[in-house]
């Protein structure tokens, strides 16, 4: 049952899936049609649905946007693409105001089941209109159900349960991990409440999502090279955050490192941090670390981009730090 | 003079235990001082071969000050490294407790052996700013995480006297619980040895009886909330253990006779062996057994409050060694004089109440330990023997063991087990 | 105004139909006359933005429409969710804050919702409510439904991206849309001349190519009429249309508004030409109702705005525990 496939085809096949299954799916957004998806996610769908439900829409994001949620209340179940998530500051509106509104505002009697999908974050020298993670913004908001997954399995396995959702869902696909493979199973099913184990260990708990889960695990796999046992959480859903998960895990190992691409100052990773301090603050043997990005609007060079992230060096340092040990590994 | 406590300011200086000319290493004991807290010995933390003392017995010396001068690679004994970090403070810093001061950026040293310091900011990624650890706690506050602070709460131990080996040498949990650390993973390089119970640093001479009942009660409160204990009870025949150990004594001195006390500790040491389930503790929804044969003796302070601080490896010690060690034991508790490691490395107590009267002690179970064992006075009562009813000197022996990790049947056996080894006493 | 006008409207003016029409009206006034005296008393709060003056769109437009279609409005909503047909006393209970309002009191007087009206709100962002009725006439037509769905905005909307985005996606995707632009020519203190460049705002979505015309907001008869039409070239299938409604808020903004920005006598000579005054005195005249008629009205009015206080004070507050309700299907 498993294939190994890209993360872009993972999304695309989940897209197509959804659409084969339900006639009330249907996708809207800036070239998903004609040019195939501005990262090729939906190549082909055009060809497959017709342009009915694989809508081209003018560069509007507020309006289309707004016009899936309406569309989803009149009873469709809209998967709206936003190219970036720096783009969906111009729908911010229609999504904090509208979407995440309504069923509070009216007393329960309308619901907004719509999926947005949208890329985050930076790698490609994209610069600073298109490289930011701003998932954290999403984070915020109560109404929304936010989701940032990292892996082929569960960019494919959480779109159907997304549209499944009553309300609305926020979708963050990293640039950097379309490329990535890896393996799918589609008949297996995820949930959009938890958080997931990727590496088991007992010394420190690494917490990430995202792009920056592949880079947590690789920094990892080298403090175990030195004796170090990271456990490694994917938040996964971002909003609402399973805190169960990380607490535990913290507990365990007593000590944590949140590794966010979001910039530190209100980060995400400010978030995860206040709720260890609250819940297990006794527990701990070590200031909670956090590796975020530098408070700077990405720039476009190749080094300044890669310094302004968080990156497997700074990540074994902070875990390092936290343990009490010191320099290079042996 | 090393900084030893938030609140400390100076220390008066109360023997030196080494002269000019002596060679020193590093977790030798130097000096003694007394603070507002009572008595503290000083350990040193370099090597090397003291050259110069710079305060006699009596003298008042100001938290930051010099106390000797050491050769070799190291500047000054005494300048540990919570010396360094503390310079001697003003007297308007003195008049507020350093735990109310923010922690500032170190334009104050910070607590951290110049290595650290230096490596553990270059290793930072400058756009990151990851290393947490890297900001300075306040001077003259001991470093010490808040999981390493709740244990020591609940133990009455003053984390003063302990080496960390956490961020920036803060003191952790494993400091405290004593020589935890983790363990490198099979087939990893090894890891730089980590500091074990053994090497930290001088307790405190005498105890605060107010901070003292503050920590059992967190203790205890704790334990009979989280623990589910269950109690069994067991009337040893002494006949055999009275009349030979009466024998034994007859023949000595009375400074080398050894107590009745001493017969229960190493039987009970003994069973231990056979009953590793009661030896232990139970941390993280599990137990995990204890290594070793380490019996908490507890007992009572002068003018209230009560330890029970580590006997080692009692299962190893002859009766004698065990009776010199006890002695010792009580000694520095009476006086205040523990180390850190004989608070943290019990994995069960014995708790005797033997010379109070009374017949029978229930314990509670200091956690996170899993079993107390209590022995009443030894003393003649009514016992049906092979003769019929005699009076024969009798001890009744208690268990409380925690039902998370052991059954009843075993608690019985384990008994039965301290019972056996009580009349065979010349194996003991 | 077209040729159609007479013919659409005339056979409709029945003594019944305009009694009701007349009714609507004064049903609105009154009980926005009773809020803006709970508001001095404190049993509403928050903003209280009246639509006196305005009656005439919402009556004649709602007039016009089925009861399937949708409606979405702004926060100056009450007239338009009691022309809707939604009961007075859940209205005036919403404004109270109370468990028994249209939304179960959470949303107070700008977010007036019922489902089963298809009333989709009150909406309190300017111009935010036009890329829902655009979402929802799509899901209309994808999903082969011949339903209207109608969306009322001030002229202030126009001047907002999403007003311009949901004018080209409505028209693009020739989706059944009714825009009713009620321009009362103030966006909050802001003279219209003073904020557009182009103050016919009919010609901008006329730009879009969509049908579009302007009528006397004033006059229920000319509103209904222009309404009809509209309405039903949207259902034909011919794509959206825009009904600019010339009219006149004779309140202020909202119960803040100390008027800085027009003169008093401005509002009075506009008075004189509201669209009560102006429809009853003509029913008046033309022998279609009489005055007994009009008390009849008032006394019916009065005694229905009575019930819906009662209703309002009697009902409970919700309850702390319910706080977090209706955030998500799933807590």
């Amino acid at each position: 049952m498993s294939e190994e496939i890209t993360y872009r085809e993972a999304a695309g096949a989940a897209i197509h899936d959804a659409m084969a299954a339900d006639p009330r799916v249907f996708i809207m957004g800036e070239d998903v049609g004609h040019y195939g998806g501005t990262y090729a996610v939906t190549k082909g769908l055009l060809e497959t649905f017709g342009p009915e439900r694989v809508r081209d829409t003018p560069l509007s994001e507020s309006g289309f946007t707004g016009a899936g949620i309406g569309a989803a209340m009149g009873g469709m179940r809209p998967i709206v693409e936003i190219m970036t998530v720096n783009f969906s500051l111009l729908a911010l509106d229609q999504i904090v105001n509208n979407a995440a509104t309504l069923r509070h505002m009216s007393g329960g009697q309308f619901n907004v089941p719509v999926v947005i999908r949208m890329a985050t974050g930076a790698g490609r020298q994209l610069a600073a209109q298109h490289s930011h993670s701003l998932e954290n913004w999403y984070a915020h908001v109560p109404g929304l159900r936010v989701l940032a997954p990292a892996t082929v399995q569960d960019v494919y396995s959480m779109l159907a349960p997304a549209l499944e959702d009553p309300d609305p869902v926020i979708l963050f696909e990293h640039v950097m991990l379309y490329n990535r493979k890896g393996t799918l199973d589609r008949s297996a099913a995820v949930d959009l409440r938890s958080a997931a184990i990727r590496r088991e260990g007992r010394d420190i708990t690494l917490i990430s999502y995202g792009g920056s889960l592949w880079k947590t695990l690789e920094a990892a796999a080298l403090l175990a090279e030195d004796g170090i046992e990271a456990e490694v959480v994917d938040l996964r859903v971002l909003r609402p955050l399973d805190a169960d998960t990380f607490l535990s895990s913290v507990r365990k190992t007593r000590r944590a490192v949140i590794v966010d691409e979001g910039w530190r100052t209100g980060s995400l990773a400010a978030e995860i941090s206040a709720q260890i301090m609250e819940e297990v603050f006794w527990e701990l043997d070590a200031p909670v670390g956090r590796v975020c990005s530098a408070e700077v609007p990405i720039p476009y060079p190749r080094h300044l981009e890669e310094a302004a992230l968080p990156q497997v060096p700074a990540i074994i340092a902070a875990a390092r730090a936290a343990l009490g040990k010191q320099g290079e590994p042996a | 003079m090393p900084s030893l406590g938030a609140d400390m300011d100076d220390g008066v200086l109360v023997e030196w235990d080494v002269k000019p000319g002596d060679r020193v290493s590093r977790g030798d004991i130097v000096a003694v001082v007394e603070t507002q807290k009572g008595a503290i010995e000083i350990e040193i933390f370099e090597s090397g071969t003291i050259t110069r003392l710079l305060a006699a017995p009596g003298d008042t010396i100001a938290v930051g000050a010099p106390l000797a001068e050491l050769d070799g690679p190291a500047a000054t004994a005494g300048e540990t490294e919570a010396a360094k970090a503390a310079p001697a403070p003003s007297a308007k810093a003195a008049a507020e407790p350093a735990a109310e001061t923010l922690p500032e950026r170190p334009a104050a040293p910070t607590i951290e052996t110049p290595a650290v310091a230096a490596t553990a900011r270059e290793k930072t990624a400058p756009a990151v700013e990851a290393a947490p650890a890297a900001k300075a706690a306040p001077a003259g506050r001991v470093r010490a995480s808040p999981a390493a602070r709740q244990l020591a709460a609940e133990r009455g131990i003053d984390l003063a006297g302990i080496q960390g080996t956490g961020p920036d040498g803060a003191v952790v949990r494993d400091d405290v619980a004593g020589g935890k650390a983790p363990q490198p993973a099979p087939g990893a390089r090894p890891a730089a040895p980590t500091k074990t119970a053994e090497t930290t640093g001088p307790a405190r001479r005498g105890f605060d009886v107010d901070e003292m009942r503050k920590a059992i009660a967190a203790a205890m409160s704790r334990s009979k909330r989280e623990i589910p204990h269950y109690y069994l009870s067991h009337t040893i025949d002494m006949r055999v253990a009275s009349g030979w150990l009466d024998e034994l004594n007859a023949q000595r001195p009375p400074e080398e006779r050894v107590l009745i006390g001493m017969l229960l500790l190493k039987a009970s040491a003994l069973a231990l062996t056979r009953f590793p389930e009661f030896n232990g503790r139970y941390e993280n929804e599990a137990f995990a057994p204890a290594p070793a044969v380490h019996i908490g003796m507890a007992v009572a302070m002068r003018g209230g409050g009560l330890v029970a601080p580590a006997l080692h490896d009692v299962d190893r010690l002859s009766l004698e060694e065990l009776m010199a060690k006890a002695r010792d034991l009580v000694a520095r508790v009476r006086s205040g004089r523990l180390r850190s490691s004989e608070f943290t490395d019990a994995g069960i107590t014995v708790t005797s109440l033997g010379e109070r009267g009374v017949d029978t002690v229930f314990g509670v179970i200091y956690p996170p330990q899993v079993a107390i064992v209590g022995f009443g006075t030894v003393a003649m009562r009514a016992l049906a023997t092979e003769n019929g009813v005699d009076a024969v000197p009798t001890v009744c022996a208690t268990l409380a063991a925690d039902h998370r990790v052991s059954d009843g049947r075993r608690g019985a056996l384990f008994l039965r087990e301290i019972d056996k080894l009580l009349q065979v006493p010349e194996a003991l | 105004m077209t040729a159609g006008k007479t013919e659409a409207t005339h056979p409709r003016l029945t003594r019944a139909h305009c009694q009701h029409l007349l009714q609507q009206m004064i049903r609105i006034r009154r009980f926005e006359e009773k809020c803006a005296e709970l508001y001095t008393q404190e049993k509403i709060r928050g903003f209280l933005h009246l639509y006196i003056g305005e009656e005439a769109i919402a009556v004649g437009v709602m007039d016009a429409l089925e009861a399937d279609d949708a409606v979405l409005a702004t926060y100056r909503e009450h007239g338009h969710a009691l022309a809707r047909g939604l009961p007075m006393n859940k209205v005036m209970a919403e404004m109270y804050g109370k468990r028994d309002g249209s939304s179960g009191g959470r949303g107070g007087s700008m977010h007036i919702f019922d489902a089963e009206k298809r009333f989709v709100g009150g909406n309190a962002i300017v111009g935010g409510g036009l890329p829902l009725a655009v979402g929802l006439a799509l899901a209309d037509r994808m999903q082969g439904r011949e339903r209207v769905t109608t969306c009322f905005f001030g002229e202030g909307a126009a001047a907002e991206g999403e007003f311009h985005e949901s004018m080209n996606l409505a028209t693009l995707w020739k989706l059944p849309v009714l825009f009713v632009c009620e321009n009362n020519f103030y966006a909050m203190g802001t003279r219209l001349d003073l904020s557009e460049s182009e103050t016919d705002i009919h010609a901008k979505a006329a730009s879009y190519r969509m049908p579009s015309e302007a009528v006397d907001g004033m006059n229920i008869v000319e509103v209904e009429a222009a309404a009809r039409r509209a309405v039903a070239t949207v259902r034909a299938g011919d794509g959206p249309y825009f009904l600019e409604c010339r009219t006149y808020r004779f309140r202020a903004h909202s119960m803040f508004d100390p008027q800085l920005y027009r003169s008093k006598d401005e509002v009075k000579e506009r008075e004189k030409k509201g669209p009560i005054v102006r429809f009853q005195g003509w029913v008046l005249d033309a022998g279609i109702l009489h005055q007994a008629d009009i008390d009849a009205i008032e006394a019916d009015v009065a005694q229905e705005i009575d019930a819906a206080v009662a209703f309002a004070e009697a009902s409970e507050w919700e309850a702390i525990e319910t706080l977090l309700d209706h955030v998500g299907a799933v807590p």
